[in-house]
């Protein structure tokens, strides 16, 4: 019996988990351990975020699931890995310290034939003085990164438009709070449904909204930018996104590294090295993302983590990672397999994989501040990733060890995204998008990277249909109701 | 006011001079039912094909 151990019960780890329970059959052992007791679709925390869901109804608990998938789910957080086993034993295994209730703080070793890293991004606040410390977010913003701080953040929304109707002016400032962020997407649905809620609320003339991020250009979303086939042209999310602003009435700042957070105050130093500062009443700032710390030892324990994982901490694997200036970036420097080079039974996948390089073009200020988007692994490719490395690693506990790898690289993936403003079935409307490739590839599409028969976006009520239709199949599929195999990632 | 309502918020001389605007049409497309009916499927069919091309 080979035994798969997932770290990580996200997007990308509950899909390789489930699948690779499905693939396996009970002649084989999954093992999942995640820390949290509760699956979250976090796309939908937005909504949560402005008062329009609850934490229920975009969570539900993982230990029904993974009982009827026949996973075996143990409630804690990896602390390191032992790729070759340690002094007394061949056998690699992982250490894992449990969170659940009565358990709290008990470690123990669980040995693996494969392993699979999916345990996401740290939300490392603390690398934004006043932000947060650590992985904790702090006092003065709010956040949307997990279902407990979008509730937060929809209590201290309603007090500004309750002060907002008693005649007190709000200024509200989204975005990111670090020069070196992802997740724009996220920051970019917020604002708008913050600015739905707003109108819904009849405040909105009471409220200031502005965006600030690191991107050199509104609609850069860490992808360097899109280009949308439209009336005959094939047009910038620069332009589209400049519109939507303009539209709604909102202010931006770009090309903003947030160097300190006070109380009702952010500053940032901007591209060109001048400095700033902003007020604000209601602040939503994504913090940037690192790996979640895993150590990594050999078998006779000495410190191995730089050499399974990136200095940002996120796994390396098969990418390129001496692909250098941004000239020389190709397509093919991105990750097909998300095998760890060193150790052939070990995979990354969703955040957790270290990427080759941004996507968008590195910037940094005459003070040598770097500020551009780091990229990001959406929902789809996370998914996506998570179920080409699960049949990798069924593949060769089922055919034998060399057995073919299974690709999925992000300059070969498409990813649909939706942005929703509002929730209303017929008020509400939403800007849908899709990319593809999400990696471009200039030389197989010169130009703009991209296909753009398949790189489309339009608002209206069908792409926030979509976003209604889209939470509960995901929560469908990630309960394993009927027919969760057919829903794609 | 001879203006167009959905013009107001393009600032002269500010950042956002430069972008282009939506007129009534445009946006009342964006709520008709009948015409989004028909995009959710043209868009529901383009995203099966990304997804199908992704896999
Ligand atoms: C507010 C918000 C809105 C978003 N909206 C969209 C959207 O509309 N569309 C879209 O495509 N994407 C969206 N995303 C991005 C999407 O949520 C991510 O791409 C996706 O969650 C990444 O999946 P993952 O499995 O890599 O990480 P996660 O889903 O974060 O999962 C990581 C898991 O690992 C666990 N973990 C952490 N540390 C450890 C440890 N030490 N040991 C074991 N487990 C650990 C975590 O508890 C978590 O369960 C959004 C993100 C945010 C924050």
């Amino acid at each position: 019996m080979a035994r798969l151990v997932v770290l990580g019960g996200g997007v990308s780890g509950h899909t390789a988990a489930t699948f690779a329970a499905k693939w396996l059959g009970s002649a084989h052992e999954v093992v999942v351990v995640t820390p949290n007791a509760k699956w979250n679709w976090i796309p939908s925390n937005i909504w949560v975020g402005v008062g329009q869901m609850s934490k229920e109804e975009v969570t539900f608990d993982l230990a029904p699931v993974y009982a009827k998938a026949g996973i075996t789910y143990k409630q804690a957080k990896a602390l390191s890995l032992n790729p070759e086993g340690n002094a007394t034993s061949n056998k690699p295994f992982v250490t894992v310290e449990f969170t659940a209730a009565g358990k709290e703080g008990t470690t123990e070793n669980i040995e693996y034939d494969y392993i699979i890293n999916a345990t996401g991004p740290k939300l490392n606040f603390g690398a934004t003085p006043g932000l947060g410390e650590g992985s904790n977010l702090g006092e003065h913003t709010v956040s949307v990164c997990t279902a407990d701080h979008a509730v937060h953040a929809s209590h201290e929304l309603e007090k500004c438009i309750q002060k907002m109707k008693k005649g007190e002016r709000q200024k509200f400032l989204i975005g990111t709070g670090h020069g070196m962020c992802t997740c724009q997407g996220a920051a970019f649905e917020y604002i708008f449904n913050i600015e739905h809620e707003l109108n819904r609320a009849g405040v909105r003339d009471m409220a200031d909204i502005k965006w600030i991020s690191n991107e050199s250009f509104l609609g850069d979303f860490g992808v360097g930018g899109l280009h949308m086939k439209t009336m005959g042209y094939a047009v910038s999310s620069k332009i589209f996104a400049e519109s939507l602003f303009t539209e709604r009435g909102v202010d931006w700042i770009i090309g903003a590294h947030v160097n300190k957070v006070e109380s009702g105050k952010a500053h940032y130093e901007l591209l060109d090295g001048t400095m700033g500062e902003e007020e604000f009443n209601f602040s939503m700032l994504i913090p940037p993302f690192a790996g979640v710390g895993l150590k990594a030892f050999d078998k006779a324990g000495e410190d191995i983590t730089a050499t399974v994982f990136a200095p940002n901490g996120f796994m390396k694997v098969d990418a390129n990672y001496a692909a250098g200036a941004y000239e020389n970036w190709k397509a093919s420097d991105w990750p097909k397999t998300y095998q760890n080079p060193t150790y052939s039974n070990m995979f990354a996948c969703g955040i957790a994989f270290a990427p080759p390089h941004p996507i968008s073009k590195p910037m940094s200020s005459p003070n040598g501040t770097p500020i551009n988007p780091t990229p990001p692994r959406t929902g789809m490719p996370s998914g996506i990733i998570g179920k080409a490395v699960a049949h990798s690693i069924c593949d060769r506990i089922l055919k034998g060890e060399n057995a073919p790898l299974h690709e999925a690289s992000m300059a070969n993936m498409g990813a649909a995204c939706v942005a929703s403003a509002g929730k209303g079935l017929f008020n509400g409307t939403a800007a849908a998008m899709t990319i593809y490739p999400v990696v471009p590839d200039f030389e197989k599409y010169p130009g703009t990277g991209r296909d753009t028969d398949y790189t489309f976006g339009e608002i209206g009520l069908a792409g926030h249909w979509i976003k209604h239709i889209l939470h509960h199949l995901f929560i469908w599929k990630a309960k394993l109701k009927a027919g969760w195999t057919l829903i794609p990632e | 006011m001879a203006g167009k309502k959905e013009e107001a918020n393009i600032k002269a001389y500010s950042q956002n001079f430069t972008t282009m605007t939506p007129g009534p049409f445009a946006k009342k497309m964006r709520t008709c039912v009948i015409f989004q009916i028909i995009r959710f499927i043209i868009i529901n069919l383009k995203m099966l094909v990304v997804v199908s091309k992704s896999h």
